[in-house]
């Protein structure tokens, strides 16, 4: 197994770089997740984003979502680089690859990925709006998430 | 003495990313009234808590040395 197959980084993340590694003879697909930061939310202009995590939980949380994937799918291979910090609209923030004999199961996988990611990894998204800042999901009620996670579509 | 770890709006509601904290051998549950009592914390209605940087509930007991961490909803991806 390929070291820092799961990753946060602080600086720009290379597409590419997360696609090679997963990379390998015996892929006929390579699906990849590319998550940005959105303009406009609901009606709501981002000015731009902020991502904290607790960095070294959250690396350990990536790998056993690979785990759980591996269980699923033994015949994938997943690479995931999350970035933190100051993010600006457009700016990539996750990026998710998985490599399989057939794409079926690296689309499923992939999907499989982004919705773990949302629900186990600590990683928190502090939104700046032209009027004022908010932790996504913190116990405002203004961003209560119902089901203690976020919706879907976001 | 143990280590409790804040992220995001729990963490400005306490002030810092960290305390040290002389107790051991108390719940969750009985950290968070500590932290309540003695904060000033809109609440730890859905936070999950990790010790160790392992997901654990509320009857779990703190030993000397845990790190413990409040988890808000995450907002990732």
């Amino acid at each position: 197994m390929q070291q820092d197959l799961f990753k946060i980084v602080h600086d720009t993340i290379s597409v590419e770089e997360v696609s090679n590694q997963v990379s390998r003879r015996e892929a006929g697909a390579i699906t990849l997740f590319v998550g940005t930061v959105r303009e406009f939310t609901k009606g709501k202009r981002t000015l731009s984003l902020e991502y904290q995590a607790y960095e070294s939980m959250a690396v350990k949380m990536l790998s056993q979502i690979g785990e759980e994937i591996k269980g699923k799918w033994p015949d994938t291979c997943v690479a995931i680089t999350h970035r933190i910090g100051k993010l600006e609209i457009t700016d990539i923030a996750v990026v998710i690859a998985v490599s399989s004999p057939h794409r079926k199961t690296a689309y499923r996988a992939n999907e499989y990925a982004i919705e773990r990611i949302k629900q186990i990894v600590p990683i928190w998204k502090k939104e700046f709006w032209e009027d004022g800042t908010m932790w996504m999901g913190d116990q405002l009620e203004t961003t209560k998430y119902p089901e203690g996670k976020p919706d879907e579509e976001e | 003495m143990i280590t409790v770890l804040f992220f995001a709006g729990i963490r400005e509601e306490i002030g810092s990313d960290k305390l040290n904290i002389d107790m051991e051998n108390i719940t969750i549950y009985q950290l968070k009234q500590y932290l309540l009592n003695n904060y000033s914390l809109s609440s730890f209605n859905q936070v999950m808590t990790a010790i160790n940087e392992s997901f654990v509930t509320d009857d779990e007991i703190i030993k000397d040395q845990d790190i413990i961490a409040f988890i808000p909803p995450v907002s990732g991806g």
